[in-house]
């Protein structure tokens, strides 16, 4: 049977697309569903159109809460956005679910049709790598799956009759058992590196960190579906570059000027020392706010990007997040300078909504 | 028991009957509930429907749908359980799900219909909506047979976006005065120039322009009456009433407005219908329906249901833990004078008269409450404490949201101040001749929270094509009076004082 919505749904979908009702455009957002990854929250890019009605300011707003915490707390990200709206959904209750990473990339990837990643090199070795799907009643002890198991037996002696409450003592007997089984995934044997560069000076506000955050944890996911090792690599810089860790990439704040070449510097350094261009595959990340210290200073980072990146890497990307304080020339200088070449992609993020686009823009050269 | 259920598969028939029988005995009372075993796109596809099988087309639905769909098939979420408030009602289970889920949701559903039946909220509701709706289908389908989708969506869109102005109080409450038997207005008499010779009279104020006077004159008075009389919350009707829409439109304007008012008291009774839903197949299920195998699925979905997450309410959670805390309170006698004059710590703690009263006052609070006097009558500090209640806010330094307070007067004021309007700003036509040239003035009542500005403009400019005139909304922004005008091409706003 076709279902009579299947028709509001290719509406909806023109809608989107742009090829119908241009007046509803400026209504689409991006990233709705939240998922749930272990203690992280994820958005899954749903786009929604959003008819305007009278309604309050979110941020003055607020809401009521349950659980745990201090007053003066943070709540999770992601938390809190949806509050005070009391939805007029129709008594329909929905059940959230967890995803593993694997398949969230396979949802973005989908969602923004991103094309498979073609690693260099003609020689590729491809392995092949276990991975866990399913369950099953026989299988090796090793893998015995202990919750499953557990879970059975205790089923197995509720519904006998012989499980007492005051002394719940659980024994599996052999058909209780479950054990993990698995399948066998070819894996290409490539190695990647990303390397992370941003501009933390002190036009770099938390709003534009948390776009590079968001936008840097679906690089990871997507790079890491296409390769066997993939490591990560963080620079900061103002005027002058220093590598650092995860955590400090993303707190740190400093207040000197900007010398991205400075940042250039040290990536080409990183390269040479470490990441020989026959066995891995680079990936050069750089997010700023687009302000640079000299036209000068850009000539350098130009330089060294034809010299000495470009030629080495498989892709170099460049993320523009838009602040109050950037000027916002250094995109415009390298789309003139090295804009043509294939494995530059550069971006301009607006804001939260333009992070879908922006992953598009540099995963989707499929290289 | 129904006879006509007969799509339900033999053994549904048989866990269908046992759930209703037991229901019954506990003194549920509900319409006759036909149920509907669905594959997950045809759940879907009513669940983006509000619950009903048919209704007029417009995207929104497939939106709807998509979302749902996509939630689905990635394994996010899956719609468990859905009911339409009807006679007989309808309720919705997923064909895939398990039978523990299925018996978890019909007795879920018996609790929703009981609500439905009872609950004075929805006394004025057409219990024949799904007929009602298939009526309304129609009609959008055949506008849209005569003068194109498009022009129909459009106006569909435009409808939506002020769908919120209803007056969720006027089916409750008499807003209108009656039609006075023609209370005579005193009417102002012309009487021309003055003239103290008689016989000019004629010359100086011949009949004509007495006339004349005398029209202007009534003219002013009329004007000078207010427009509308006092301030009407019901904005979709004063339109319906007075703006020049087509036949069409005002027939679709009154499709929206109808389903609007439909919904309306389910999203003004959420916390204590799915609250007393829950309550009872809580009880359903453990005091009678569930089988020893049974139990681990049953208590793994049942945690799913009342999981809590920071800084969203769960109406589930919510919901029945007031109504265990309520049933509790009254069995031990927890209420009155004496109880409340009780300020011994532990003697209050301990209390318990053994009044046994529970069982009745539930079943009398579900008929005459809704969340807002529900919430305001018995909320009580101690489940405050208990249920680790919260408010919260964003921190404009920190740029985060953050926990606020956990006092019990705040986080009660603030949880009424949620579900009071429906969470939505109050919003009244003030004067239907605004200025005296014919435009519309909507009046926000602020109290203490700014509205969206852009959301604003763009709603005023959809109220714009509706009224056809200029269309003004006074509010406040950052404590100072404003008016938003839109004339049909451009926006302008003013300062004004308050």
């Amino acid at each position: 049977m076709a279902l009579k919505i299947k028709q509001d749904q290719a509406r909806f979908r023109d809608i989107v697309r742009g090829r119908i009702k241009h007046n509803l455009k400026k209504y689409i957002q991006k990233g709705e569903m939240i998922g749930k990854k272990g203690k992280d929250f994820i958005t899954i890019p749903v786009p929604t159109i959003e008819i305007p009605h009278f309604r309050f300011g979110q941020k003055q707003q607020g809401g009521v809460g349950q659980g745990d915490g201090d007053p003066g707390d943070p709540l999770s990200p992601g938390e809190g956005e949806g509050g005070g709206q009391a939805g007029q959904a129709e008594g329909q209750h929905t059940l959230e679910v967890d995803v593993s990473l694997e398949e969230l990339a396979d949802i973005l990837g989908e969602e923004l049709e991103l094309p498979r990643i073609q690693p260099r090199g003609k020689d590729r070795i491809v392995s092949t790598r276990i991975r866990y799907t399913g369950i099953s009643p026989s299988g090796p002890e090793s893998l015995r799956h202990f919750k499953r198991t557990y879970k059975q037996a205790l089923r197995r002696q509720i519904a006998s009759g012989s499980y007492n409450y005051l002394r719940p003592v659980i024994v599996p007997v052999r058909e209780d058992r479950r054990y993990r089984t698995w399948r066998q995934v070819p894996l290409p044997e490539t190695n990647a590196v990303v390397i992370y560069m941003m501009d933390v000076s002190g036009s770099m506000g938390d709003e534009q960190k948390e776009i590079v955050r968001i936008e840097s944890f679906w690089i990871d996911t997507w790079l890491r579906k296409h390769y066997k090792g993939l490591e990560t690599r963080f620079i900061i810089h103002d005027a002058v570059a220093r590598e650092v860790d995860r955590d400090t990439f993303f707190h740190t704040r400093e207040s000197g000027g900007t010398m991205i070449s400075s940042a250039y510097k040290l990536c080409r350094d990183m390269i040479a020392a470490d990441y020989s261009t026959s066995s891995w595959n680079i990936y050069p990340f750089h997010f700023s706010d687009g302000d640079n210290w000299s036209a000068d200073d850009t000539r350098v980072c130009v330089e060294l990007l034809r010299g000495h990146i470009l030629p080495a890497v498989n892709l170099f990307c460049y993320g523009q997040v838009e602040s109050p304080y950037g000027s916002g020339q250094f995109i415009k200088d390298l789309k003139e300078s090295v804009g043509p070449s294939e494995n530059v992609a550069l971006s301009e993020i607006a804001d939260k909504d333009g992070i879908y686009g922006s992953i598009k823009a540099f995963l989707g050269k499929g290289k | 028991m129904t006879e006509k259920n007969t799509s339900l598969p033999a053994h549904l028939y048989d866990i269908r009957k046992k759930v209703e029988g037991y229901a019954r005995e506990y003194g549920l009372d509900f319409y006759e509930t036909i149920f509907e075993v669905l594959g997950f796109d045809e759940i879907n596809m009513v669940a983006a429907y509000g619950g009903f099988p048919n209704r007029y087309p417009h995207w929104r639905f497939g939106m709807d749908y998509e979302r749902l769909s996509k939630g689905y098939e990635y394994g996010l979420s899956k719609i468990y359980e859905m009911v339409i408030n009807n006679d007989p009602s309808y309720a919705y289970l997923l064909r895939s799900n398990m039978d523990v889920d299925q018996k978890l949701v019909m007795a879920h559903v018996f609790g929703h219909v009981d609500f439905f039946k009872n609950n004075f909220m929805f006394r004025h509701t057409n219990r024949k909506m799904m007929d009602q709706m298939a009526n309304h289908a129609t009609r959008v389908r055949r506008y849209q047979d005569r003068l194109g989708v498009e022009p129909v969506e459009d106006f569909i869109d435009r409808c939506l976006s002020v769908e919120n102005l209803i007056d969720y109080q006027s089916p409750y409450v008499k807003r209108r005065a009656d039609p006075a038997p023609d209370e005579e207005e005193k009417r102002q008499v012309a009487h021309g120039f003055k003239n103290e010779r008689e016989y000019m009279s004629e010359f100086i104020n011949p009949p004509e322009f007495i006339q004349e006077q005398q029209r202007k004159l009534d003219e002013e008075q009329a004007r000078a009456k207010r427009f509308p009389e006092r301030p009407e919350r019901d904005v979709l009707l004063f339109l319906l009433e007075h703006a020049p829409l087509e036949r069409w439109e005002s027939d679709v304007l009154s499709i929206i407005r109808e389903e609007a008012y439909y919904f309306a008291p389910q999203g003004q009774t959420k916390i204590m219908n799915e609250g007393w839903a829950t309550y009872w197949h809580s009880k359903i299920m453990t005091e009678r329906a569930l089988e020893a195998s049974e139990v681990i699925d049953y208590a793994d979905h049942h945690s799913g249901t009342l999981a809590t997450s920071e800084g969203q309410l769960n109406p589930y959670k919510l919901g029945v833990e007031l109504w265990r805390d309520i049933e509790d309170r009254w069995n031990k006698g927890r209420f009155g004078k004496e109880f409340e004059d009780c300020d011994a710590f532990e003697a209050r703690r301990l209390w318990d008269r053994k009044a046994m009263l529970g069982r009745q006052k539930i079943f009398e609070v579900r008929q005459h409450y809704n969340d807002v006097t529900f919430i305001d009558e018995f909320l009580t500090p101690e489940f405050c404490i208990d249920q680790k209640l919260f408010t919260f806010g964003y921190n404009e330094k920190h740029q985060r949201w953050e926990i606020v307070e956990r006092e019990f007067k705040k986080v009660k004021e603030k949880l009424l101040h949620m579900l009071t309007n429906f969470g939505q700003p109050i919003i009244a036509v003030e004067d239907g001749n605004f200025e005296n040239r014919g435009e519309l003035l909507l009046a926000h009542k602020h109290d203490g929270i700014d509205l969206k500005v852009d959301y604003a403009k763009d709603t005023l400019r959809n109220v714009q094509t509706l009224w056809r005139r200029p269309v003004n909304l006074v509010t406040k922004v950052e404590a100072r009076g404003i008016i938003y005008r839109y004339d049909g091409r451009e926006h302008s706003d003013k300062k004004i004082d308050l």
